[in-house]
């Protein structure tokens, strides 16, 4: 099955707890030796993709193929692949040689053997001279170190790593991770690892799958996730970003903030509504103000080490955040351009809320599980209906009680000069909001739109 | 009045009640049973009582036949026990907290009303009492105490070293004596510990299910004092002594072996 260089492919992979979605119609396909993190943040379904690759649980649905195999029941000891565990799930009972030697023992080989691959693998993770020492006396790195070479010693094609390096303090992950890096080198094997550090993924990985909530949300090499990010998630999830809504006058030329920038992004059309994306370290900052693109007024500075971080209010009202080298101090006037490479375009995801709904009478209609007052446009009850309602026309209450129906904030996204919310409501559905009001993750809110905020219009 | 406030909120002072409590309770009787293990009828320090227990074979007889009781009924729990433990704990098995109650529900019993009430059903059913009953009794009796901490250690084992050892080949048997085995193995000897010591000094159990026919260690020390005969009592006493001790000190050193907490001690 070596025609082609991939090794696992997974198809039309769900999986629910329950009521709750936890993977939903994953397809991927993992290339053979490559490094792949699945990378996203906590719930996002990274560690049950894991899961279900070691097989320690059972998809709903989907496939998952091994080497043109299909693995999907196969239980975990029979899979050709071996995992790290988080909390590395050392066998307390067996000393640091039996615990490598544990998966060798279980599949008969022979003693001197098995002797020459522990001590090569206590070689590869730094550890020779521990053999005989009790796990429980070890520090949590050698702990990993040891959980790894249990790994590698059986010789899988695949080593899947569960954030392998969350429970270790900064200076020993990062020697972990050239020492993860140097050994998926020497191996030669696939390494699936996850974490929901972005830093750590793109430092490690050959290829980036961003999960959220259950779906993937880019697949990429790291300068790819980092430089072109498909949608807003991405752009936040990845580094720090000035996300901001913009406008494609044209094939190369892109306003925002109040100002029309050259960029190199084509084929969006004319006049469309985009998300802008400008990395905090691509925007050039100068004291003087002359020849510069658009102005402003620093409103922080803080030394953040390597660079300092700078928040400038732009003439227009906006808020950028800036990384430079050199401080400027709070309150002064400041240029700044934008090298046209330096910006980068997305499609918007939506540009209005979009519902589906039916009229209860000419002047109500119900959708999102809940009744709406609405104005009278000719509908009689029982019509089916699609219902348009603008980001800044939702209006969020601070009190439950007085809204249509009750959220909860989901996500947050700075734009610059106001809050982009996904609102999740009681029955499951998203509502987007534009808000100049601060509103924390998880706030309970309650919803309200006016009747004259609704464009109704009938489903055919 | 200072000095005594002081003194009151002092931390190490508060232990002082139990402390008196253990003098006499704990180490008086101790003391008084050694004292009285080797002294003579008229109070004179010998080893006759030893030497009487030595030479009698009845008495070692007694005793030992005890042992084998302990040692059968130790057995048998483990048997029953491990088992059940293992199904209480095991997700996939049993997910209701009820059933572990109803497990350990008789414990909330009086041990003499339940075996007079295993007597009134040994009657009823027409089963002849003898050995066979007490065996019986004592299991029955005794099972919670060896079902309750295999549970728990097995609760507390860490669900992640199953899955490695999945991970790294095991099927489901090799999982279990592998790893499941081993890491109960806390949890089994605080069982063995919290029947087999009881068991050695039973003696209510078989003089009700036995109708006094079988007599353990227990029964000839009660005997033996209710005759007046203090001082070889106390030498009986202090040879079982002994003997739990050791097995405490067994349990003891293969507790230490491992970090996994076993149950109730």
């Amino acid at each position: 099955m070596s025609n082609n260089n991939s090794i696992i492919k997974i198809e039309h992979l769900s999986k629910s707890f329950g009521d709750k979605v936890v993977l939903n119609d994953i397809n991927l396909e993992i290339k053979r030796g490559e490094f792949i993190t699945f990378l996203g943040p906590s719930g996002c379904g990274k560690t049950t993709l894991l899961r279900l690759l070691a097989g320690f649980l059972r998809a709903d649905e989907g496939t998952i193929t091994m080497d043109g195999k299909d693995i999907s029941d196969m239980p975990p000891h029979l899979r050709p692949l071996n995992t790290v565990f988080q909390r590395y799930a050392l066998f307390p009972h067996l000393d640091v040689y039996d615990n490598i030697a544990f998966g060798l023992k279980l599949n008969k080989v022979p003693s001197d053997e098995i002797e020459k691959r522990v001590r090569k693998a206590l070689k590869m993770v730094s550890m020779t001279d521990y053999e005989d020492r009790d796990v429980n006396s070890l520090s949590g790195g050698q702990q990993q170190r040891v959980a790894i070479a249990r790994a590698i010693v059986n010789r899988p094609k695949v080593l899947l790593l569960d954030e392998p390096l969350a429970a270790l303090d900064l200076k020993m992950r990062k020697d972990m991770q050239m020492e993860l890096k140097e050994m998926h080198k020497t191996l030669g094997i696939t390494f699936i690892y996850v974490t929901h550090d972005q830093e750590e993924a793109l430092t490690l990985s050959d290829t980036i799958v961003v999960m959220s909530e259950g779906n993937i949300q880019q697949i990429g090499t790291p300068t790819d996730i980092y430089n072109e990010p498909t949608n807003s998630f991405v752009a936040d999830f990845i580094g720090e970003s000035n996300i901001l809504n913009g406008m494609m006058i044209k094939d190369c030329e892109v306003s925002f903030i109040g100002h029309t920038f050259e960029c190199v992004d084509k084929g969006f059309g004319e006049h469309t509504e985009v998300d802008v994306v400008v990395r905090p370290e691509d925007i050039y900052i100068i004291a003087q103000t002359d020849n510069a693109k658009f102005t402003g007024k620093v409103t922080s500075c803080i030394f953040k080490g390597v660079h300092y971080e700078m928040f400038v209010e732009t003439d227009n009202g906006y808020e950028l955040m800036i990384q430079d080298y050199n401080p400027f101090e709070v309150g002064s006037t400041v240029g700044m351009f934008i090298k046209p490479s330096d910006i980068h375009v997305m499609r918007k995801e939506r540009t209005c809320n979009t519902f589906d709904g039916t009229m209860l009478s000419p002047t109500s209609v119900e959708m999102l599980g809940a009744e709406f007052e609405c104005r009278d446009c000719g509908l009689q009850a029982g019509d089916k209906v699609r219902v348009r309602i603008d980001f800044d026309k939702v209006d969020l209450l601070d009190d439950q009680e007085d809204g249509t129906l009750t959220g909860e904030v989901h996500f947050i996204l700075y734009k610059g000069d106001h809050y982009h919310l996904t609102i999740k409501t009681d029955a499951g559905d998203d509502i987007y909001v534009d808000t100049n009001d601060i509103w924390d993750k998880c706030d309970l809110v309650g919803i309200a739109i006016a009747p004259d905020n609704m464009r109704i219009t009938k489903r055919i | 009045m200072n000095g005594l406030l002081k003194f009151s909120t002092k931390r190490s002072n508060w232990a002082i009640p139990y402390f008196i409590f253990l003098l006499i309770f704990v180490v008086l009787p101790l003391v008084l049973i050694v004292v009285y293990a080797f002294k003579d009828n008229s109070g004179n320090f010998s080893l006759q009582n030893f030497v009487k227990f030595v030479s009698q074979p009845e008495a070692i007889n007694t005793f030992i036949y005890s042992i084998g009781v302990a040692l059968i009924t130790t057995m048998l729990c483990i048997l029953f026990g491990y088992p059940a433990a293992y199904i209480l704990s095991n997700r996939s098995l049993n997910r209701s907290q009820i059933t572990v109650v109803l497990f350990i529900l008789p414990m909330w019993i009086n041990i003499l009303v339940r075996t007079l009430a295993t007597v009134a059903l040994f009657d009823f059913m027409r089963i002849p009492l003898g050995e066979g009953a007490l065996i019986f009794g004592m299991v029955y009796n005794f099972l919670p105490f060896m079902i309750y901490p295999i549970y728990n250690t097995m609760q507390k084992m860490d669900y992640s070293l199953i899955e490695a050892a999945e991970d790294l080949g095991a099927k489901p048997s090799k999982v279990f004596w592998k790893v499941v085995m081993p890491l109960s193995m806390p949890g089994v000897m605080s069982g063995i510990m919290m029947v087999f010591m009881p068991t050695i000094s039973t003696f209510a159990i078989a003089e009700l299910l036995t109708m006094n026919n079988v007599k353990l260690f227990g029964t000839t020390i009660q005997e033996n004092i209710n005759n007046g005969m203090w001082n070889y009592g106390a030498a009986l006493s202090l040879i079982m002594l002994i003997i739990i001790g050791a097995t405490s000190l067994f349990s003891d050193s293969s507790e230490a072996a491992s970090d996994n907490e076993g149950g109730l001690i």
